[in-house]
């Protein structure tokens, strides 16, 4: 059953082949024997995931059963959920319980969805390898001396290794993309403001974006028809009506115009990764798709003001970490300065104090306009690169990543090479575009994953072609030997 | 642009974080290397552009001036390092 996509699941569950109860603990058993070899999962939730189940099966027996009743997904463990640890990958967090649940955890909830767990990731979201985590490093089940990508690495290594057939993710740089890309998942990043963030833990609030990771494309579209809704309770939250997205898969992608930038396959591009995303346009372009050479000139800028405006947002948003109302307090504070000062000091991991005090830095007095100012500017310039090429494309396409996944250590002490990792993933942040990657080809026995750039609110249009890409190949199906 | 040890200490302090000694440098070191990177939007030109705080152009939604939440207290108190009579306590401040 775990080889099972969602879609597959839901008419499973439907002819009776399986209760939810059998499929629930088959996961349930299956996280149990393996999740020591990845450190995907880092709280699993068995009882009440089971209860959850049997009353699945109930109302699947009533004949009342909403979309994705009785399908065991992860939520990452950034999203708030009602009387669970959610610790944010963090010691800040660690012993905070939440009194109430995520939006997205609701609409999962409402739709029928057992949560088996919470998944692990970069501390507070920050990172590209899922390394600074306070609760160790996830494997990624492909190379286990390698990373799976980050931040949402466990909940892309525990799709990979047959955990859960889904998981809820979050991308502020590329945090769905990239690690949907290194562990061989599909992953959607939706425009901003599409998803609820209520109750998921800020790290860049105009950055920040929740959405979904599975196998396949079919299976996002079924994730993202109940993640996707207007709320009251998030000031961003978009008011737009929520098409079905798995109503336009099956639609021909015959004269479809894709955009291919230049400065994607420019230096820095691993020769491996470049020609499986390009054998993978050549495919597209076989099912009658039309390749356009376009050109997003303002690229190269596109990381640099990302670790000004995250930051920036970061040290602002982490401001609310002070061990007085909730999470970690310092032992025996001699005065509230020296509560604040160590609490932070402690309960924070290295890579978060480091972007709290370049936020600081950027937004404090005499350098807001050569830095935060300057990165908003870059920012309308970035966003005009993308509204000139949609003018004559109606989607984007390229690499995911630079490389396939690299071996823990390898970026070494320099911050900076562990945020190029994410040089083609973090314009459509900046620019608040939907963005997704399905897994294209191997190099030497890792994924590699193609990028797919939508205009805004356009994802229907992006699982159409990525769930006809994954008709004519087969690399969505592919399973780490150990974990087939 | 590089970063003076000094300055450091002033964003530490902001930022109501404590440096050590021994780590300092390295510190330093590579927040002058993320320095260096941002210091790449320089060559931008960005003249008569605006700064754009949002991913694209919407208003801020308002809601209604009236009371839509109910009192939560002790179930947030429930999760606080310390509280006494439905306040939550801190050390002392003042002397």
């Amino acid at each position: 059953m775990h080889n099972y996509t969602i879609a597959k699941l839901i008419k499973g569950l439907q002819n009776k082949e399986f209760s939810s109860v059998e499929l629930t603990q088959h996961f349930l058993d299956r996280i149990s024997q393996l999740n020591d070899d990845y450190n995907a999962v880092i709280t699993v939730t068995s009882e009440q995931a089971l209860s959850a189940a049997a009353l699945a099966d109930q109302r699947l027996a009533n004949g009342d059963a909403p979309a994705m009743c009785g399908v065991p997904i992860l939520h990452k463990d950034i999203f708030c959920t009602n009387g669970v640890r959610t610790s944010c990958g963090s010691k800040m967090l660690d012993n905070f319980v939440p009194p109430y649940d995520a939006t997205v955890v609701e609409n999962f909830a409402r739709d029928g969805a057992v949560m088996l767990g919470k998944t692990n990731m970069d501390e507070f979201a920050m990172g590209s390898s899922n390394e600074t985590s306070f609760y160790g490093p996830v494997k990624n089940p492909w190379a286990t001396d390698s990373v799976p990508g980050g931040s949402s690495g466990g909940s892309a290594a525990a799709i990979a290794a047959r955990l859960a057939p889904g998981a809820t993710a979050t991308d502020t740089g590329g945090s769905i993309r990239q690690p949907a890309a290194l562990c061989g998942i599909s992953g959607l990043k939706p425009t901003y403001g599409r998803v609820s963030r209520w109750g998921m833990i800020a790290f860049a609030s105009s950055l920040d974006q929740a959405g979904p990771m599975a196998r396949t494309a079919e299976d996002c579209a079924i994730m993202l028809n109940c993640m996707a809704s207007f709320d009251e309770k998030d000031s961003t939250s978009v008011n737009q009506s929520v098409p079905d997205y798995t109503a336009s898969l099956g639609n021909s992608i015959k004269g479809l115009k894709i955009g291919i930038p230049k400065e994607y396959f420019s230096e820095g591009l691993d020769r491996g990764t470049e020609i499986a995303v390009r054998k993978a346009l050549a495919d597209l372009e076989a099912q009658g798709a039309q390749l356009v050479k376009i050109s997003l000139p303002n690229s190269h800028l596109s990381v640099p003001a990302y670790y000004v405006i995250a930051p920036a947002e970061a040290s602002a948003n982490l401001s609310r970490f002070d061990g007085v109302k909730y999470g970690y307090r310092c032992e025996n504070p001699k005065d509230l300065q020296d509560m604040y000062c160590r609490s932070r000091t402690e309960g924070f991991g290295e890579e978060v104090q480091r972007r709290i005090l370049i936020g600081t830095y950027c937004l404090s007095a005499g350098y807001y306009d050569a830095y935060y100012g300057k990165a908003q500017q870059v920012r309308q310039l970035i966003q005009q690169d993308f509204s000139d090429a949609f003018k004559s494309v109606d989607l984007i396409m390229g690499p995911t990543c630079p490389s396939p996944a690299f071996k823990f250590g390898a970026k070494g002490d320099d911050p900076v090479a562990m945020y190029l990792e994410d040089i083609y993933t973090i314009a459509t942040n900046l620019a608040g575009l939907p963005g997704m990657s399905v897994p294209c080809g191997m190099v030497e026995e890792k994924p590699v994953g193609l990028q797919i750039i939508g205009n805004y609110f356009d994802e229907a249009r992006m699982l159409n072609v990525a769930h006809q890409f994954q008709q004519i190949t087969n690399w969505h199906n592919q399973a780490p030997e150990a974990v087939q | 642009m590089t970063i003076e040890r000094k300055e450091i200490e002033k964003l530490a302090t902001l930022s109501r974080l404590a440096i050590d000694e021994k780590t300092i440098a390295d510190v330093t070191g590579r927040l002058s290397s993320v320095l260096a990177l941002v210091d790449q939007l320089q060559s931008a030109n960005t003249e008569s552009l605006q700064e754009i705080s949002r991913p694209f152009h919407t208003s801020q939604r308002l809601r209604d001036d009236q009371v839509d939440e109910t009192d939560q207290r002790d179930a947030f108190q429930a999760i606080a390092p310390q509280t006494h009579n439905g306040l939550f306590t801190v050390p002392k401040m003042i002397e």
